[in-house]
């Protein structure tokens, strides 16, 4: 079966690159699976999980805090705010994180752009905990 | 003559300098290889996003988006980016000059943000409308940093409290050279369309709305750019100003160790006249 190559940029730098067999990732308008040889696509990605296959089957689950996944006929790129890989979450600062959203999203429900602005913390602290399995 | 103690302690002064300067010029070396690296490893995701623009702007008309759409201009900010300390050459005088100097030459209303502690010093001190000001941006920059301006200023610009809003930084060109340069960012330039082959893509949800997320994300990727390209340039100023330093004191040190072997030689010459003298007296 055939590969194509995925790479995840951030502006920082070049988080990850590998050759991959399907990218499955949440889109804004629902999860899409991308396999080598897929139409030229542009899409806004949700905080939330990327699964990759990789040629010998296994998984790779990445967490992406939103962004843009373009595929062209060489590659898959996704530019990313941040991504990480499950062995690279902290999960004290997750656990943190989503309790302090939590809090927000119920002190200030007036404010539009600060509850957008928890709601996405919120989602990404989710998304992290989701991948190493802690609720 | 100054007299052999005085040029002693003023030989050991100097070398105290240059010890400093020495150490000054080590650290802003690997400062400088750090903020040249985190400014390489930005260009895929800058590039990148510039091709995404290109891209939507083949399928839809993107110069109507309010971010894009240029309007009369009457009110202009400008992003004043430079150190948040000295010492490192001619590097802030020159940028803050630059900047002053552009800021000078429009008829328009002109406010302005500062970056780093010396612009704040040079603007405030002018008497600039400074609308905003970011100091303490430590030696390596933050994206999250840059987010925060680029927020700022967007809404500024929607709420059309300014017409359009440039960036002055100095761009990195390598260790020795940089260039002071304005950069337009709001209205947003549309990048030219690249040669070549038009692909179809699809975009999903639509153009509009990927150009609706992509466009924050585009200035702040923008302005954080620059604040590299600006951090790097810094670095490398105080490198070559601290290696001049350096050299300087060396040069200083040889000639007062001139200095002093002479007065060192005129004591012992006097010292022997006088022996001799003292031994013809005594005859």
């Amino acid at each position: 079966m055939s590969l194509i190559q995925l790479d995840i940029v951030s502006p920082r730098r070049l988080l990850y690159s590998k050759d991959v067999r399907m990218v499955i990732a949440r889109a804004q308008s629902g999860e899409i699976g991308i396999l080598p040889g897929h139409l030229p696509i542009v899409a806004t990605l949700e905080p939330g999980v990327m699964r990759v296959k990789l040629e010998d089957e296994s998984e790779e689950k990445i967490v992406v805090s939103g962004g843009f996944l373009e595929v062209s006929k060489e590659k898959i790129t996704v530019l990313a705010r941040t991504a990480e890989l499950p062995e690279e979450i902290d999960v004290d600062r997750a656990l943190q994180a989503r309790e302090r959203a939590e809090k927000r999203l119920k002190e200030l429900s007036k404010d539009r752009v600060d509850q957008a602005r928890a709601k996405a913390a919120l989602d990404r602290a989710m998304a992290r905990l989701n991948v190493i399995g802690r609720k | 003559m100054a007299n052999l103690k005085e040029i002693t302690r003023r030989i050991k002064s100097v070398k105290n300098t240059q010890q400093i300067t020495r150490a000054m010029k080590m650290v802003a070396a690997a400062n400088l290889r750090k903020a040249q690296n985190s400014l390489f490893e930005a260009r895929p995701y800058t590039d990148k996003m510039i091709e995404m623009l290109g891209r939507i702007g083949e399928v839809t008309d993107i110069t109507k988006h309010e971010l894009l759409n240029v309007r009369d201009i009457s009110k202009e900010l400008y992003i004043v980016v430079a150190a948040d300390r000295g010492l490192c050459g001619s590097f802030n005088a020159q940028v803050n000059r630059f900047a002053s100097d552009t800021i000078d030459g429009v008829d328009s209303e002109a406010s302005v943000i500062v970056v780093g502690n010396k612009a704040k010093e040079y603007f405030s001190y002018r008497n600039y409308n400074i609308i905003g000001e970011y100091v303490d941006l430590g030696d390596t920059i933050r994206y999250s940093k840059a987010q925060e301006i680029a927020e700022a200023v967007t809404t500024y610009y929607l709420n059309g409290l300014v017409d359009s809003v440039k960036i002055v930084y100095a761009r990195f060109v390598n260790t020795m050279v940089r260039k002071n340069e304005s950069l337009e960012l709001l209205p947003v330039a549309p990048p030219e369309r690249p040669p070549g082959i038009r692909i179809e893509y699809i975009f999903d949800p639509t153009p509009d709305k990927v150009l609706d997320e992509l466009l924050p994300r585009y200035i702040a990727t923008t302005l954080f750019r620059a604040l590299l390209e600006s951090k790097a340039s810094e670095q490398g100023s105080r490198m070559a100003a601290m290696d001049a330093a350096t050299k300087n004191a060396e040069k200083m040190i040889k000639q007062l160790t001139i200095q002093k072997n002479r007065a060192r030689q005129a004591a012992i010459t006097t010292e022997i006249s006088e022996i001799v003298g003292g031994a013809e007296a005594l005859k």
